[in-house]
């Protein structure tokens, strides 16, 4: 039976981790390399690294962390954050990404999921999403509309519409988060979550709100997520990724738990 | 040397830096006399059957790697080159290698757990493989081990002496077979942690006898 994933997610900004990640052990918070292998170590089942650099002579700095992720860890990783052409997917995964995601950019400019799946494949493209709840309008039927910029713009377009057109045009996994449940640590929102993961048949990873394990339990159940992205759970030290996984493990979920 | 054969499909280097990493040298090449010369030789590859098929044709890393099967040097097959080795592939219904008899197939449409719950395509995550008998490439490795998969295809031999392992996704496919000098896997062990990394180095220490110790 195909496991959970439990995704650790790594904001990243001039080749430097941004959050002040608190951890045991001889781990230097700042290094991104040392943290993936960090992670790689506890058992996490892949890695997202969220790249907020702004200029484009900092993209340098993170393709050369990409590089360096790459010869460290021997599993999945996918980039995102500023990638607006199919030239950035091409370096990020010449440099051993195994994924590029693409949000911001996508909405405003859908042709780069297509060519995107179509040089390298739908399994390299995910599509990264940042939903607000607004309740339903004809604008937005399903209740819930994108934002773009860090959830910064509206743009007016409908959550569920947008994934399935994403789908459609070739994305081949979708990470999903809410606006209104990132950083509350309250728990995922569930209701939006089963909604997109119903609809598409491609993988659904959930992001923003975890603050225990059972939110991880309830967002892989009655979310029916395929994974869930986590930060500040495991950033500031509360948890460790094998306590979730023992956990889920614990509540019948299936979890890679021998690594 | 370990021969990597670049058929223009997907991320080779994945694989090398997997090797590099245990401190194997290998090559990226689609160059035939290179690929002769290589004491053993990797076929991975990511993306479509069809387009996979018309460059190993038009590059002649069809017959190369005939060649080194035929020679008897250890030769391991990763996700698409694993799928083309079969007779045929659902995708583009592709006229693959047949080095190994069947088919490879797609994952059903209105695919189900046996809950009912509908099941993503591609199986894309980690999965147990459950070994059908013993090989010197997947020595030391448990029952339980997982491993990484993205693949919206699997074979379906047709000699079920050819199948070493076997993965549950709805239903049951074969996930790693092998005939010979030949190991060939639907998972990534370049992005499959440390039992990955241990079957790429049984594969390094191979001799090509199934028989043979790692």
């Amino acid at each position: 039976m195909l496991s959970k994933r439990i995704i650790p997610c790594l904001d990243v900004r001039d080749g430097k981790l941004t959050k002040g990640i608190k951890f045991k052990g001889n781990v230097d918070i700042g290094d991104p390399v040392e943290m993936a292998a960090f992670y790689y170590e506890q058992g996490a089942d892949e890695l997202v690294f969220y790249d907020i650099t702004a200029s484009s002579d900092a993209r340098n700095i993170m393709i050369d962390v990409v590089r360096r992720v790459a010869e460290t860890i021997f599993m999945p990783f996918s980039v995102g954050g500023g990638l607006r052409t199919v030239s950035d997917m091409y370096a990020v995964l010449a440099a051993g990404a195994e994924k590029v995601s693409v949000n911001s950019s996508a909405v405003q400019n859908p042709h780069i999921i297509s060519e995107g799946a179509r040089q390298f494949g739908s399994q390299c493209v995910v599509l990264g999403m940042d939903v607000l709840k607004v309740g339903a309008s004809p604008a937005t039927p399903s209740g819930y509309e994108m934002v773009i910029h860090g959830g910064r713009k509206r743009m007016g377009i409908d959550a569920l519409a947008w994934a399935k057109e994403a789908q459609e045009r070739g994305a081949g996994e979708i990470c999903l988060n809410s606006i209104d449940a990132d950083g509350t640590r309250t728990g995922y929102e569930l209701a939006l979550t089963r909604m997109i993961s119903q609809a598409v048949s491609i993988p659904v990873i959930a992001s923003g709100g975890a603050g225990v394990p059972q939110h991880l339990a309830d967002v892989l159940t009655m979310g029916q997520a395929d994974a869930a992205l986590i930060a500040s759970m495991t950033h500031y030290g509360d948890y460790t990724v094998a306590q979730i996984k023992q956990y889920l493990h614990d509540q019948g979920l299936p979890v890679r738990l021998y690594w | 040397m370990i021969a990597i054969i670049n058929y223009e499909a997907g991320n080779l280097t994945s694989v090398q830096r997997a090797l590099t990493h245990l401190g194997a040298a290998s090559v990226i090449t689609q160059d035939l006399a290179e690929i002769a010369q290589a004491e053993r030789v990797i076929f991975p590859g990511v993306g479509a059957a069809g387009a996979a098929m018309n460059s190993l044709r038009r590059l002649g890393l069809d017959k190369a790697l005939k060649e080194a099967l035929a020679s008897g040097k250890p030769v391991l097959g990763i996700c698409l080159g694993t799928q083309i080795i079969f007779e045929s592939s659902q995708e583009d219904l592709a006229t693959c290698l047949g080095i190994l008899p069947g088919q490879t197939v797609r994952f059903p449409v209105e695919h189900k757990d046996a809950g009912g719950q509908a099941l993503k395509v591609p199986h894309m995550g980690w999965n147990k493989v459950r070994w059908q008998k013993e090989h010197p490439v997947f020595a030391g490795l448990p029952q339980e081990a997982e491993f990484y998969f993205v693949h919206s295809y699997h074979p379906a031999p047709a000699r079920p002496a050819d199948v070493l392992g076997l993965t549950e996704y709805g239903l049951v496919f074969a996930s790693a077979v092998a005939r010979g000098n030949l190991v060939a896997v639907q998972f990534h062990p370049e992005k499959s942690g440390r039992p990955g990394l241990r079957i790429l180095q049984n594969f390094i220490a191979w001799d090509g006898k199934e028989g043979g110790h790692a």
